[in-house]
């Protein structure tokens, strides 16, 4: 058996691909950082003003500008190695040469062989392990616009536009080891990264505005032998787009090499539209970048003090807040609810609805259901929240209507939860109601309580139909349930 | 009218005494300028009409008692690779020809925040490459000692502009001799400071880990004076020590009792004797003020010439990339952008820019970066450490800055290694990133100027304008 140096995963017997495939990738994500300026001028770096308005003699590389290191995107690449769980060593920067219209300088000012984070790893929600090679700073380049041609791209345009705004934006690029198997990992890993990158505060990590950038490197391979040549898949503009190309790619070079072919080293492009992936160039066109150490830049070594500081004042991530979440609601660290809220940064809302007494399950559906489009900090106060869950609770308000009450909650950005349940009429049912319509359910249909009491669930639902109609619905089955069971017993 | 003070230090304390106003100094140099320019060919541009507006600023400031420069009035002449607001700035390049930043390099706001005024950009060799001001793409400058030779290069202009006459002083910029070299050939005196001494921002890149900007003046004590105003800090330039600059004219007439000047056994050899006899007498000239020569070996400096060779282009390759036709400068429209690019630079840049442009590309190829670029790190670092073995030694180090004096137009143009030659003895610093000087002393063949080469360890400004405040008083008596 031979093993790949470059990764030690095997996939499990599950993971595996039809025809006894191994399924290899490796993930390159650049996000852009969220600093007040540039990476090497005092330009703002601000996304989507007027085109051309961001920019000075650095941004546009004009003769004789020298660029001037960032200190606050060096600070939000060592959170990000930092909560990556790499060292951060001393480094240097290195030009990468290459011609093009929307590189100022024709060269940009990345890093090499010595970047400032190294020997990383993330661990995804479902447990597996995912290294880090390194997470390095870089700038990013001006945006093209191609007029003209059928393509959008530069080959068989009329003229192109450039905006030089987004030109020297910092850049982290975060190079996974291929360590991931399934497309489900590669997802679960960009979902869980733009996460941390949000808690951080490292990034907006949008993928549809392109501040969060996900190229994937797909091969496969049979167990046991080396890895498979790897394409570079470019163009994923969201999750479920990386879930599909990778599949798409997977099976394409499967078929490849079950009908005896070779796999090119080659970068390609996803069409989502179409859901395939398309040749863009050929290995052997690539360019030499002829890297070399910036000479404008000196070394950056970041003392071990301001290291520790960065650290110290790190936010807790979204594994331990996973964690802290389940250990409000007693629910699974893996379960959707805890993971959706935790990845949606509203974990801390959750936490409010608690601490202004209301009931935590509760708290956490709702806030699963209900605030998928609220962002970490939902309009709706903590505090009405906590009122709606503590009605349901205490049976003031059946599922059903709460599950109203909380859509014109979340419409209105608030308000008292008593006030709208008692607006719609859901006046509060107390329990000896319920018992006596219980037990006028009972004697009406005789035959589906024998069942029942024999051990037959599924007649439960005669029983509660009937309540649910003499309350005109305002019961709350959960309750008529209870109550059944205690006559049962 | 009041005699015109030759110096920038006696000028500016004229004016501020107020024996002359700015107005008459300027006005005194454009004469000089429209006297002798068209002979000699010194300025890509002369900004005659804003030098007299600036002249009479200075003048109304004066009179309204207002606070003025420590320069006020000084006229200076900046080479064309570095930026000037709303000036046009060429490189002595057809791809910048028309283009005009917007905004001064460091030196130049410093200059002008100290009050001197400008009075145009001077020719290079185009984009600092070269020895001999031939490779500028708008004609060469002539040395005004002898117009059929060379004035050095490559800020010829500033050099000749000095020696002509036509500003007291100038700035230049030395990659690997670009001031040294061209002073001893116009008889001027010219200063490299220590890389990072002054800041770079605004100096159109030729190579960024050797170049550095300096001055050009008649007198030791001015070239003092130029180096104080624009050394310092600049958060502008990562590159920039982050101090603030020395003070240095105070070392010029301190001489040279008990210093330790070092005299290299191992020189590489190539300079004509009339240079080699200058030296001599330096030494000597040194010994007598009370000095003590030192033999010290710099056994690397034989292979300072290859390296430089290598570092340098290789930098320029990825320094002049930025000059594609997108942006500013010259644009030779073609189907497409590579075809753009192609023509343009065809078009824009001279020869031995296309030379060293593919030199660097070479040494930085995939597969050629170890046995070249990588090596030619290497000897850097021997380099530097032959320095330090020798500066544990001696206070500074005394060469030819020259090996030959100004030769005739034409003579080295079509043979690159003779014209590489010419800087043989001023590369080795800026590889050390040391500072050295150029003093004139003396005369060599045809009667044309020597330089003498004062080197110093890194932020050895002082002892070295100690060296070469004594270098100038002895050179009174040398033929």
């Amino acid at each position: 058996m031979t093993q790949d140096p470059l990764s030690s995963i095997v996939a499990t017997d599950e993971q595996m691909l039809e025809g006894g495939w191994e399924l290899i990738v490796g993930l390159e994500v650049h996000v852009e950082l969220a600093t007040k300026t540039k990476l090497f001028s005092g330009s703002p770096n601000r996304f989507g003003d007027e085109p051309n308005t961001n920019i000075d003699p650095v941004t546009l590389g004009l003769p004789g500008a020298l660029p001037v290191l960032n200190k606050q995107a060096v600070e939000l690449a060592m959170r990000i190695g930092i909560a990556l769980n790499c060292d951060i060593q001393p480094c240097i920067f290195h030009r990468k040469n290459y011609f093009y219209p929307d590189m100022p300088k024709a060269y940009q000012i990345s890093q090499y062989d010595i970047p400032l984070n190294i020997d990383g790893f993330l661990v995804l929600p479902s447990g597996t392990r995912i290294g880090v090679e390194r997470a390095h700073l870089e700038e990013d380049t001006g945006k093209s616009t191609h007029v003209g041609g059928a393509t959008g791209r530069i080959h068989g345009s009329d003229y192109s536009l450039i905006d030089f705004n987004r030109a020297g934006v910092p850049l982290v690029e975060i190079v996974s080891r291929p360590d991931i198997r399934t497309s489900e990992h590669a997802k679960e890993y960009v979902a869980e990264l733009r996460a941390i990158l949000e808690v951080i505060g490292a990034s907006d990590a949008k993928m549809e505005e392109g501040s969060m950038r996900v190229d994937a490197n797909v091969s496969v391979h049979k167990p046991g032998t080396l890895f498979g040549t790897r394409c570079e898949i470019k163009n994923v503009n969201s999750i479920r787009a990386l879930g599909r190309a990778i599949d798409y790619e997977a099976r394409r070079q499967i078929d490849v090499l079950d009908s005896g072919g070779t796999i090119r080293q080659e970068t390609r492009h996803w069409d989502d539209a179409e859901g395939r992936t398309h040749t863009l160039r050929v290995k052997e066109d690539a360019d030499d970048y002829r890297y070399f150490p910036e000479p404008d830049l000196v070394p950056l070594a970041p003392s071990a003090e301001w290291v520790q500081a960065v650290r110290d004042n790190l936010p807790m991530l979204p594994a331990a807040r996973r964690t802290a979440l389940s250990a409000l609601t007693g629910y699974d660290t893996q379960s959707e609810a805890v993971i959706v809220v935790v990845e949606r940064g509203q974990h801390d809302y959750v936490q409010a609805v608690v601490d202004a007494g209301g009931d935590a399950v509760r708290a956490l559906i709702y806030v699963q259901q209900g605030f998928a489009d609220a962002g970490p900090v939902p309009a709706v106060p903590a505090a009405d929240l906590a009122k709606l869950t503590v009605l349901e609770r205490d049976a003031k308000l059946s599922a059903t209507q709460a599950k109203t009450v909380l859509a014109e909650l979340v419409e209105h950005g608030g308000g008292d939860a008593a006030v709208i349940a008692a607006a719609k009429g859901f006046e509060a049912m107390d329990t000896s109601a319920v018992e006596a319509m219980v037990d006028e359910a009972i004697a009406a249909d005789p035959g589906a309580w024998a069942k029942y009491m024999a051990g037959d669930e599924k007649a439960s639902g005669a029983i509660v139909g009937r309540v649910m109609k003499a309350s005109q619905g305002k019961a709350d089955g959960k309750i008529v349930t209870a109550i059944m069971q205690s006559r049962r017993s | 009218m009041a005699v015109i003070p030759t110096t920038a230090s006696g000028i500016a304390a004229a004016i501020a005494s107020k024996q002359i106003t700015a107005r008459e100094v300027i006005d005194s140099y454009l004469a000089q300028i429209s006297a002798r320019e068209t002979d000699i060919h010194a300025f890509n541009l002369v900004t005659a009409d804003a030098a007299r507006a600036h002249a009479d600023a200075i003048d109304a400031d004066i009179a309204a008692g207002r606070p003025i420069g420590p320069l006020a009035g000084v006229p200076v002449a900046i080479k064309d690779n570095l930026c000037t607001h709303g000036i046009e700035t060429t490189c002595s390049s057809k791809i910048l020809e028309g283009w005009k930043p917007p905004y001064d390099a460091t030196v130049v706001s410093r200059l002008r925040d100290a009050g001197a005024i400008m009075v145009g950009k001077t020719n290079l060799d185009e984009f600092a490459m070269g020895s001999s001001t031939e490779n500028s793409a708008f004609g060469p400058t002539r040395n005004p000692l002898d117009t059929s030779r060379v004035p050095g290069g490559s800020s010829g202009g500033s050099a000749a502009a000095v020696a002509a006459g036509f500003a007291p002083v100038s700035l230049g910029s030395d990659t690997g001799g670009s001031i040294r070299q061209p002073a001893a050939m116009c008889g001027v005196v010219g200063v490299k400071p220590t890389y990072g001494l002054v800041s770079r921002y605004g100096l159109c890149a030729y190579a960024s880990s050797l170049d550095q900007v300096g001055p050009f003046a008649t007198t030791v004590a001015d070239a003092a004076l130029i180096t104080e105003a624009i050394a310092g800090h600049d958060a502008m330039d990562s590159t920039s020590i982050p101090q603030p600059a020395p003070a240095l004219v105070a070392s010029v007439s301190q001489g040279v009792a008990g210093m330790r000047i070092g005299r290299v056994t191992d020189l590489p050899a190539g300079a004509e004797p009339e240079v080699i006899a200058r030296l001599n007498e330096a030494f000597a000239a040194l010994e007598a003020a009370g000095a003590t020569i030192v033999d010290v070996t710099l056994p690397s400096l034989s292979y300072a010439l290859t390296a430089y060779y290598l570092i340098a282009p290789a930098e320029a390759s990825s320094n002049l990339a930025r000059y594609d036709g997108v942006r500013y400068g010259l644009r030779v429209n073609a189907v497409d952008t590579n075809s753009m690019y192609g023509a343009t630079r065809a078009a824009g840049f001279g020869d031995e820019v296309k030379r060293r442009i593919m030199l660097g590309t070479y040494a930085l190829s995939a597969g050629y970066y170890d046995a070249y670029y990588g090596k030619a790190l290497k000897v850097r670092r021997l380099i530097a450490e032959d320095f330090e073995r020798a500066y544990a030694q001696v206070d500074v180090i005394l060469t030819p800055t020259s090996p030959v004096v100004a030769f005739p137009f034409g003579d080295k143009v079509d043979d690159p290694m003779a014209m590489y030659l010419c800087d043989i003895y001023t590369i080795p610093t800026n590889l050390a990133g040391h500072p050295a000087m150029s003093v004139p002393f003396g005369t060599g063949a045809h009667g044309m100027p020597v330089g003498i080469q004062v080197l110093a360890p890194a932020l050895g400004e002082a002892p070295m304008f100690r060296v070469g405040g004594s270098l100038e008083n002895a050179a009174g008596g040398v033929k």
